[in-house]
């Protein structure tokens, strides 16, 4: 995945370096721009089975910065926040893998550095008894909550 | 015409200046076919879920809801789905309420709303901002959209759920006393019609009819009388993806 330059971003940012469970790395920039998501508007994706972005709505694209072209074939950590614990990710992972349903609060990544804070709900595509994909649909969290994550994530 | 005869029905969230256009595409449909169909239509979700439940029901006009119960519990399959249309809800209250937006409702609210359950659920996540939940809110089932609205006009509800088109179809009069608080923009949720056990041996022969319906003179018209633009095929993925969808909205926070 490309790393981050500092034309994607606008205003200071930090620069941050990211290694995902398959092992690669991605550099990135981040700001301390928060976006909320607009009230009633929901961010829906599908991936494949390792995770590549199949499908997104427009309020996705609206909310991550990316165009549908730049999201669609890429792995879904594309929107990972160094914000974000990578306990989270793993419980994730090991949630969906085994058939289940994964929530949590998680802190996403723009394409400008920017962030955005959702409830987000991950359900794994059940067909013919196999894995075939995941649904993810993420929501406005309660404000309370996300203060509550700002404190315990760094510690986790 | 053959003798078999089937039963059509239609969601109880359809906005009564539509009934007429249900009955002349039943008519439609029949001439088209050449098969026999009655066109039942329930007052209430709880009158047309015995009727499903008792095998009843071949042909349905379902909401996502309960779209997803007809193809896991009834073998329901998807025929088509109305083109360019999704499912949105809105939350509204009295237009003197004190509340702006959603994050200014308190604890313990009352909520007037319908039994219509996507509605429902669309709404409730639409409250989670403000922390409320079925827990910490009150519910008042009403039967119908207007009645809804006449709650929140007599100031009995703090606010009301509804379907996009069943608040946009209240009279100029009855908005000018309401004002939407949220409305939804999930985009990827919608009706589908779809046929039972009894019906599947014609489910490709439906489908294909009903996707040449607005290209002919009179099936348009029949269209524009259910305010449809036109059917567009449905398959199994595209239903599956709408129960998964259903299925991850349906969690709430704690």
């Amino acid at each position: 995945m490309r790393d981050m330059e500092p034309a994607d971003t606008t205003g200071d940012f930090s620069e941050k370096i990211l290694v995902f469970a398959d092992g690669s790395r991605r550099k990135v920039l981040v700001t301390e721009k928060e976006t909320l998501l607009r009230d009633g508007h929901l961010i829906v994706s599908r991936t494949d089975p390792k995770g590549v972005i199949t499908h997104v709505n427009n309020t996705f694209v609206e909310m991550s910065g990316y165009s549908e072209e730049e999201l669609v074939g890429e792995p879904h950590y594309i929107l990972r926040h160094p914000d974000m614990p990578a306990a989270a990710f793993k419980d994730l992972w090991v949630t969906i893998q085994k058939g289940t349903k994964w929530h949590g609060y998680v802190k996403n990544l723009r394409k400008d550095g920017g962030y955005y804070w959702v409830f987000a709900t991950v359900i794994p595509n059940i067909r013919k008894g196999e894995i075939a994909g995941y649904t993810s649909v993420r929501r406005k969290p309660a404000r309370k909550k996300v203060l509550e994550c700002i404190k315990l994530y760094p510690n986790l | 015409m053959s003798d078999i005869s089937y039963q059509m029905t239609v969601s109880p969230d359809f906005t009564p200046d539509h009934i007429s256009g249900w009955f002349i595409f039943n008519t439609w449909l029949q001439k088209t076919l050449g098969v026999g169909i009655h066109l039942e239509l329930y007052d209430n979700f709880s009158s047309q879920r015995k009727a499903i439940v008792e095998d009843e029901i071949d042909l349905i006009y379902a909401n996502p809801y309960d779209a997803s119960m007809l193809v896991r519990e009834r073998g329901f399959l998807p025929v088509v789905r109305p083109s360019k249309f999704s499912d949105e809800a809105i939350i509204v209250v009295n237009k003197d309420h004190q509340a702006q937006q959603i994050e200014d409702l308190p604890i313990g609210i009352s909520i007037a709303a319908t039994e219509d359950p996507d509605v429902n659920l669309i709404c409730e996540i639409m409250l989670e901002p403000a922390e409320l939940n079925v827990r910490n809110t009150k519910k008042i089932t009403i039967s119908s959209y207007p009645l809804v609205a006449k709650a929140l006009i007599q100031n009995k509800a703090d606010v009301g759920f509804f379907l996009h088109d069943a608040y946009n179809s209240l009279s100029n009069l009855t908005k000018r006393e309401l004002r939407p608080l949220v409305s939804s923009e999930i985009q990827v949720i919608h009706h589908v019609l779809m046929v039972g056990p009894r019906m599947t041996t014609i489910k490709d022969r439906l489908q294909e009819v009903l996707i040449g319906m607005a290209e002919k003179p009179r099936g348009a018209g029949v269209l524009k009388a259910m305010n449809f633009a036109a059917w567009e095929a449905m398959d199994g993925e595209e239903m599956e993806f709408m129960i998964d969808l259903m299925d991850t909205l349906s969690y709430q926070p704690e």
